[in-house]
């Protein structure tokens, strides 16, 4: 593969305000295909706004993103799932009322056609989706490790178990880049080393994995590269080891200046 | 989980209870019409308002999106069949062109109205299909110049009934020695109206695009992520609940013989939703038992309350209209009181309040 074919997300100073805030201040990065990308910073560094501009939650005021080669539209969340990238959220958002299966289900629906007539009609094309559908959705679950709730309502599921069908519902999508948004937040040891493992496996099957979290120890196991932001501009990009040492970094993390 | 249950119910007992519903739905309009024919035009209003709840309920019930102008799309259907069938513009296409035509205009205009308010969310998405209802209401009532096309404030008159071939629905025939009157006609063509919507809302509700609703329903903001096109999966809930509103309107028209802008007012988009919101919903049989409840009650007191003072006083005290009102009004509150998830709501529904409320 040549360097180019290697690139799976080329972000071009992108740049948003809210206001007069400078959330993010033309923040350039990419991320090669297979890796585990890290991005930290502290509280506020624009490491979510940079999420919602790449999945097209936000517009960003400048730059742009350019993934798998295409450039993406901003503005437009469907369309960013669609060419590839899936996301979690901080604040877990789950379809609270639907079951667990019927929430990766829905993340199905991208993947699918059946329409208005084919639903009303259930023809032998539809029945066959809808079974696909169902088998897909059970793997998923499976894959995650909570087939056990697979008829509980998504918002009875236990803390970890929503973070967990979050992203058996962003996997459903068939994403090229998952792009997981503090994952660990709120988990204990044993649920963050179990997290550890799905990850390492979701990126082992085939999907880059961009991941913001605030657990230092798990961003430096994990990842292959680490972006930081500060006030919305990066600070800093290298292997973890690299990273951990910067003098940026520190300060960033730490306040005022190290010497 | 509701789903598997009712699933492992047997085949035969199944068929019992379509035997038993089918047969009390063909005894309804005999027995309704042992107390007068204005009966059984009660129980055809019940079905009529049957269909139009379960349209509404595909907008409010799955999808999540408040409606308070859906009489809007029942005019546009009444309109459509009056305007083609009767002799102000003299012509008079059969039903079966118009019916479906109706649903297609209505469907239109269902998109018309979605298409601005599809970044509004619940009270502003209410004040702007608010606001839709009555500007169609009012275009109705003033489009009689410069070109008449709507007879005003009049109305449309001698609008013809439905019609399969020399068979008329709305004179009084002979059908295997049985006789038929015009209204209990079109109870059977309602009854057949409305098993075709329930069958819709039923397969609907548990398909890609059920789930999609419900998702939007649940969190806008994550079913987009999920890749869902919600500009176009709400648009299409409009236009599916605008166009069930506009057969229900063809319908009413041929039923009637004559339409007004008075038919569709503000008060007839709330009732319908009410019966939706009482009835419990998203709920299919909540819905049903809300339309006829709401549809009956009213009628009941009407021709109850009148014989029941003379008994009583000897002679008439309040007036029973706004006594209807008060008795309705008073119903409403109790039972969003006691039951605020509705008189039949579906057992997850239920759960939620619950939950919401400990």
């Amino acid at each position: 593969m040549s360097e180019q074919q290697q690139i799976l997300l080329e972000a071009h100073e992108v740049a948003k305000h809210f206001g007069g805030v400078k959330a993010l201040h033309d923040v350039s990065l990419t991320i090669r295909r297979g890796e585990i990308y890290g991005l930290i910073g502290p509280n506020g560094a624009g490491k979510t706004t940079f999420f919602n501009c790449l999945t097209g939650l936000y517009k960003n005021e400048s730059g742009h993103f350019i993934f798998d080669g295409v450039k993406l539209a901003a503005d437009a969340p469907h369309k960013a799932a669609e060419v590839g990238i899936a996301r979690t959220f901080q604040n877990i958002r789950l379809f609270g009322n639907m079951t667990a299966i019927e929430n990766v289900m829905v993340g199905r629906h991208l993947r699918t056609h059946a329409n208005v007539v084919g639903a009303i009609t259930r023809n032998r094309a539809t029945l066959a989706e809808e079974a696909a559908i169902t088998r897909r959705a059970d793997e998923l679950l499976h894959y995650v490790g909570i087939q056990d709730r697979a008829h509980d309502y998504a918002k009875h599921l236990s803390y970890g178990d929503q973070r967990r069908l979050e992203i058996a519902r962003a996997l459903a999508t068939e994403p090229k880049l998952l792009a997981l948004d503090e994952p660990a937040a709120g988990m204990n040891g044993t649920e963050t080393e179990a997290l550890r493992l799905l990850v390492e496996g979701i990126c082992r099957d085939g999907v880059t994995v961009l991941l913001i979290e605030h657990d230092v120890k798990l961003v430096m196991g994990l990842c292959g590269r680490v972006a930081v932001l500060d006030y919305g501009e990066k600070i800093c990009e290298d292997v973890p080891s690299v990273v951990q040492k910067d003098a940026r970094v520190i300060e960033a993390y730490l306040g005022g200046s190290v010497a | 989980m509701n789903d598997q249950v009712r699933k492992s119910v047997p085949w035969q007992r199944h068929w019992l209870g379509v035997l038993l519903i089918a047969a009390v739905l063909l005894a309804v309009p005999f027995v309704a019409a042992l107390g007068g024919q204005a009966w059984v035009r009660i129980a055809n209003f019940a079905i009529l308002y049957i269909f139009l709840a379960l349209g509404l309920n595909i907008v409010v019930g799955y999808a999540g999106l408040l409606d308070l102008g859906y009489v809007a799309f029942y005019a546009v259907g009444a309109y459509v069949y009056a305007l083609l069938a009767s002799p102000h513009f003299g012509l008079h296409l059969p039903f079966w062109v118009i019916l479906p035509l109706g649903a297609a205009i209505a469907c239109i205009f269902g998109m018309l109205l979605g298409a601005p308010t599809l970044k509004l969310r619940g009270d502003y998405l209410a004040i702007v299909t608010l606001g839709f209802g009555e500007i169609i209401r009012i275009f109705l009532n003033n489009l009689n110049a410069p070109i008449n096309v709507t007879n005003g404030a009049q109305g449309i008159t001698l609008i013809d009934p439905i019609r399969i071939g020399g068979f008329s629905f709305a004179e009084t025939s002979t059908i295997l020695g049985v006789q038929v009157s015009g209204p209990q006609k079109y109870y059977f063509f309602l009854v057949a109206l409305a098993i075709l919507v329930i069958f819709v809302n039923v397969r609907l509700q548990d398909s890609r695009i059920g789930r999609a609703w419900q998702a939007i329903r649940e969190d806008e903001v994550a079913a987009k992520a999920c890749g869902i096109n919600t500009r176009n999966i709400k648009l299409l809930a409009f236009a599916m609940g605008a166009s069930f509103g506009g057969i229900a309107g063809g319908v009413f028209s041929a039923m009637q013989g004559f339409v007004s802008p008075e038919s569709f007012s503000l008060m007839e988009s709330i009732t319908i939703l009410a019966m939706v919101v009482l009835g419990g919903m998203g709920h299919i049989p909540g819905v049903i038992l809300g339309a006829v409840l709401l549809t009956a009650l009213p009628e009941a007191l009407r021709y109850g309350i009148e014989p029941l003072q003379d008994a009583i006083f000897g002679r008439s005290i309040v007036d029973p209209e706004s006594l209807r009102m008060l008795i309705f009004g008073l119903a409403l509150v109790l039972v969003m009181r006691f039951r605020p998830a509705g008189l039949w709501p579906s057992s997850q529904r239920r759960r939620e309040l619950a939950e919401s409320a400990n």
